[in-house]
């Protein structure tokens, strides 16, 4: 199984702002099909507020975001979850939501058999990261926009996880990647701390929609 | 979309979703009223239908920061937006499970506890007429309220206050009807009231919801 389409996600001269502060500004990437970044930088440099903005969650200041519509399969610090429903219906819903039905092999890709009758309240902290990344294998998009994905996971469960992010970037998929540890997957790597905005950039910048 | 639907209403449905919690709230409101106006037969025939119409409004009310909030806590909201279903559909169907949930039960609740308030006889069918028209209107209301203040701590009360003024003219033309149906009156001209706001926020609020919660979630 591979990816249909084969473009490239690329933004250009990006200006993001986070509670209405410029965080980061004229930065531009590229990624190609197969291809995986890693984003690095210090807590606060913006990361999370990158991801945000490719996913499609919050607009940016200024620049553009191309290839990403309808492609990116996000995940984050909370995996979205319901307590009440078990390991089946939880990843079932999402399956649905993405119209495809078949979640064996992402139950497979995070071992999750034994625990698929369980509610996922009764999971522990790494078996729910878990669920969660096995989330995007049943999503069937081509972007994976991870936010320190391996927060949580025992080394076993981050072996896993690289694995199925190799056999995505296989297919023809990408990832962006922001994470502190190291996957052992070829990537490249992008550190955006020279890209934190500047004072400069800050002035008359604003996102609040009602001032 | 209808696994959105049967997700909410599963939830729902399992221990600590909130399913009945409108109805016995309303089952409160409507048995403790006749103890604290006295048996006086007459005058509770008089406000049954405004106590059941109110007390069915702030039933609804009651559950609807859960409408939102609980999604936005664990992230879901922020994965729905990603997925293919437009936020619109999505609320739309979220409003929907919520009046299962909690319009649905009041509207067949209703004529058993208007005996308790010795409704007029006529006053039965135009009730619950009136409430299964107006309810839906209280929850796609709702949601937008949900939306508009789900990025907020603690936001139920400025949501109940936001959310209440809307709620007037609904409230208005159901009572009215539900209290001209039981004085045995013709009941047309507010019933098409009831009906005509009823489908015109069912066809326009989504798109309010749908802005608005894409504000809250930047």
């Amino acid at each position: 199984m591979g990816y249909p389409s084969a473009m490239m996600l690329r933004t250009d001269n990006l200006t993001l702002a986070r509670g209405g502060v410029p965080v980061l500004t004229g930065l531009s990437l590229a990624l190609a099909p197969g291809q995986a970044l890693i984003l690095r930088g210090p807590n606060g440099a913006g990361k999370t507020t990158l991801l945000r903005s490719i996913a499609g969650l919050q607009p940016p200041l200024a620049g553009r975001i191309e290839g990403a519509q309808d492609r990116i399969a996000y995940a984050a610090h909370a995996d979205g979850l319901k307590a009440m429903l078990s390991v089946t219906e939880n990843l079932t819903f999402w399956a649905r939501v993405f119209g495809h039905t078949d979640i064996t092999p992402a139950l497979d890709a995070f071992d999750l058999h034994g625990l698929a009758d369980r509610l996922a309240g009764t999971l522990s902290a790494g078996q729910k990261r878990r669920l969660g990344l096995a989330r995007l294998l049943v999503t069937g998009r081509p972007v994976w926009v991870l936010d320190e994905p391996t927060v949580s996971l025992d080394t076993g469960a981050v072996a896993l996880f690289a694995e199925a992010l190799r056999a995505h970037l296989r297919q023809g998929g990408s990832a962006l990647i922001a994470t502190h540890i190291d996957l052992r997957i070829e990537a490249q790597v992008l550190d955006i701390t020279p890209f934190r905005a500047t004072s400069a950039t800050r002035a008359g910048a604003s996102d609040e929609a009602f001032l | 979309m209808r696994a959105l639907l049967i997700r909410d209403l599963t939830l729902a449905l399992r221990a600590g979703g909130g399913f009945g919690l409108g109805l016995a709230f309303f089952l409160i409101v409507t048995v403790l009223v006749p103890f604290s106006v006295g048996p006086q037969a007459e005058l509770l025939q008089v406000i049954a239908p405004g106590v059941l119409w109110l007390g069915a409004l702030l039933a609804c009310l009651l559950s609807l920061d859960r409408l939102l909030a609980l999604d936005f806590e664990d992230g879901t909201l922020d994965l729905l937006v990603t997925a293919p279903l437009p936020l619109e559909a999505a609320l739309s169907v979220k409003a929907l499970a919520h009046w299962l949930t909690t319009g649905l039960p009041l509207v067949l609740a209703a004529p058993v506890l208007g005996v308790l308030l010795n409704l007029a006889p006529p006053g039965y069918l135009w009730l619950v007429a009136s409430l299964a028209l107006g309810t839906p209107a209280l929850s796609v209301i709702g949601c937008f309220g949900a939306a508009l203040t789900v990025a907020i701590k603690r936001g139920g009360l400025l949501l109940s206050l936001l959310v209440l003024p809307l709620y007037v003219p609904t409230l208005i033309f159901g009572a009215e009807v539900a209290r001209r149906g039981a004085g045995g009156q013709e009941v047309t001209t507010p019933l098409l009231m009831l009906a005509g706001i009823t489908c015109a926020v069912i066809a326009l609020m989504p798109f309010a919801s749908a802005a608005v919660l894409r504000m809250g979630l930047r």
